[in-house]
């Protein structure tokens, strides 16, 4: 059979009134080594996702069910949970699969369905999942371009505030030739973007409030007041629509909770111990890390439904650091101080390796320059003092400060140790660029997923072009040991079963060494 | 003994019973699974057995309700794709052609031509089965040629 990528233990949720069908799915997707739950009937479907609100990653379902109608099953999905659903029929029909789309279906598969086919429905999760980081994260404005970079050594100017150099704007930055080492990817030199650490935030989120309405407020009379030299007009607009779909969003009665924030603070950046003990310590290191938004690039090519709205709740909602996290919470960067690393939840609580779950917090937080979210934590004892922060933000209610806003999505991808022996996830993330294909494949690239064959696996689409495997680090200096979906959504489903060793098809994990040589070059994102 | 078996599924390929549908399953066949695709098999022909009857009953209440008649076929023919059974699925796609058209006797001939394929196949892959029970799990797994 062919080979390919696939992460291992998504939980695929089929549903099929056709025994037979059911039955060839539920192999077929075993094989896939998905994790995989079959239901006969549309009502006991949607009765075990909401049981499970986080138990699913992915739901398959026929089009034709007696009981409900498939559509129905989408919608509900949808709009209850949030989850990506793929719906099947041996009826190609353009009507109806125009009908699933509109319904917000993420694939229409025909019967009889291929294994080629199952391989890459993850692909749907991790699009989803990355949009509603890049719906809910607003501020950053990572639109393509490998906005921020952290390193050890440069951590401090994803941190502060006064970070301005990267924000020179539509500098042409090659973060691969600066970083990375030969391995970078030259195609794709990325361009420096306004980097909204929370003191520019402030100083929009002020002016706005200047100005009054914010609907009223206009880009270039924000700018105005702002008066900030670097920033352009089309930094603050678009920053304004992410603003406003934020403030949006906080009011669709998503209860405003304190938000925990996930940020990390470490105050003494901690890069450098962070990054180095990390992937020095074995087994069980997590790692969080900010994705910026751009990260979430892949829009154009998830489904329809507005995510946003729905999903991406509140990231106020479930704010709060489980110790144990098995799920993800939303972490919101408190106002912090402009240090480095910005814990975007540290969720992690150090897995046990042989936990077969361990959580994939994706985590919408948005990217703080300043708070680069990243949090490298290799230790147990870095992680429980992660843990140890609070998250309680001061800002609960419906007040929308610029801490609030600002939050650093982190993706933070609990690493799991898997047989290998590093414990190093090799999860980098790394930062898009700006067109949308790009930032997926990046993402992914960052995901130092493991090809069971080849790192190019036929069944992929070509626009996940997964040539970094171990052996290549395109993504080399990248210190992201960690990298965890965390979905800031207690409605949305997580990754979060999704822990590493997950995303690999096979076990064999990339050479501590490899680790230890990205370590050092800090968090790399392309 | 085991030439047979393959030359039996070869001719069931070549006669146009089965499609690359049932070649798929037999890819998933496994030392976990080493009897799939007998066992979906027989579970699609329970299921089916039950959607036809559905179906005659439906005809011979008089009453043509050709959206029911639609939907039911819609079923079977989604079930004949699983293994696929080719003959069986070309059957299904002409009666909903006829329903579609409103034409009762069209629908009632296609129908039994369905139903005698649909045992046809049943029959040969029943023979399959056997023969490839007795002759060992290997040479169910190879492909035909």
């Amino acid at each position: 059979m062919e080979k390919g990528f696939t992460p291992v233990g998504l939980r695929v949720l089929v549903v099929d009134d056709d025994p037979t069908w059911l039955k060839i799915l539920e192999k077929m997707l075993k094989k896939c080594s998905y994790e995989v739950t079959t239901c006969g009937l549309a009502r006991e479907a949607l009765r075990l996702l909401r049981e499970r609100k986080d138990g699913y990653d992915i739901v398959i379902s026929d089009v034709n069910m007696p009981d409900m109608d498939g559509f129905k099953l989408l919608e509900h999905v949808g709009l209850e949970l949030d989850l990506p659903v793929i719906m099947m029929s041996v009826d190609g029909e353009t009507s109806r699969v125009m009908k699933g789309v509109q319904h917000g279906a993420c694939d229409y598969l025909l019967k009889p369905i291929r294994m080629k086919e199952l391989k890459i429905i993850w692909q749907h999760v991790l699009r989803k999942k990355l949009q509603e980081v890049k719906d809910i994260e607003g501020s950053c404005c990572y639109e393509g371009g490998a906005d921020w970079i952290i390193r050890n050594d440069e951590a401090h100017f994803l941190g502060g505030g006064e970070d301005v150099s990267f924000g020179k704007r539509r500098k042409d930055f090659d973060f691969e030739k600066k970083l990375l080492q030969d391995e970078s990817d030259p195609s794709s030199s990325k361009k420096a973007r306004v980097v909204w650490s929370f003191e520019l935030h402030q100083k929009f989120v002020n002016a706005v409030n200047q100005i009054g309405c914010d609907h009223k407020a206009g880009p270039k009379k924000i700018l105005d007041l702002m008066n900030v030299p670097w920033l352009t007009r089309e930094n603050v607009a678009s920053h304004l629509q992410k603003y406003r779909l934020y403030l949006s969003r906080l009011e669709k009665g998503k209860e405003l909770k304190c938000y925990s924030g996930g940020a990390k603070n470490i105050d003494s950046p901690p890069k450098d111990a962070d990054l180095n003990s990390g992937h020095q310590s074995p087994g069980k290191s997590s790692y969080a890390f900010s994705v910026g938004s751009s990260l979430l690039h892949k829009a154009t090519e998830t489904d329809p439904k507005p995510l946003a709205s729905a999903s991406v709740s509140d990231p106020n909602s479930d704010v709060h650091m489980p110790p144990k996290a098995k799920k993800t919470r939303i972490g919101f960067d408190p106002p912090l101080s402009s240090t480095a690393f910005d814990s975007l939840l540290p969720w992690n609580d150090v897995p046990d390796p042989l936990e077969s779950k361990p959580p994939i917090l994706y985590e919408n937080n948005f990217l703080q320059p300043s708070q680069s979210s990243y949090v490298s934590n290799s230790a147990p004892s870095l992680m429980e003092e992660e843990m140890k922060l609070s998250y309680e933000t001061p800002a609960g209610g419906t007040c929308v400060n610029a801490d609030e806003f600002l939050k650093s999505p982190t993706v933070t991808l609990q690493d799991l140790d898997l047989s290998a022996p590093s414990a190093i996830s090799c999860m980098k993330l790394q930062e898009f660029s700006s067109n949308v294909t790009n930032s997926t494949e990046s993402i992914l690239r960052s995901l130092s997923w493991e090809f069971p064959e080849s790192h190019h696996s036929g069944s992929l689409d070509t626009d996940l072009d997964f040539s970094w495997l171990q052996g290549e680090h395109f993504l080399a200096n990248t210190g992201l040991q960690n990298f965890q979906f965390q979905d800031y959504s207690s409605s949305t489903s997580l990754l979060s079963e999704l822990p590493p060793h997950l995303w690999f098809g096979n076990e064999r994990l990339p050479d501590p060494d490899e680790y230890s040589l990205l370590v050092d070059q800090g968090l790399f994102i392309s | 003994m085991q030439r047979q078996v393959a030359l039996i599924k070869q001719s069931l390929f070549d006669q146009g019973y089965l499609d690359d549908q049932f070649m798929e399953l037999e890819e998933l066949q496994d030392d976990a699974n080493p009897n799939f695709v007998e066992e979906v098999a027989t579970l699609y022909f329970k299921d089916s057995a039950r959607l036809i009857n559905n179906i005659d009953q439906a005809l011979e209440r008089g009453s043509f309700d050709f959206n029911r008649l639609d939907s039911y076929m819609h079923q079977f023919k989604g079930s004949s794709t699983s293994i696929g059974a080719s003959k069986v699925k070309t059957e299904c796609t002409m009666f909903r052609e006829y329903c579609r058209a409103g034409n009762t006797e069209g629908c009632l001939r296609t129908f039994q031509q369905l139903k005698k394929e649909h045992a046809t196949l049943r029959k040969k892959l029943e023979h399959y089965f056997q023969l490839a029970r007795q002759a060992g799990p290997k040479e169910t797994a190879r492909r035909p040629k």
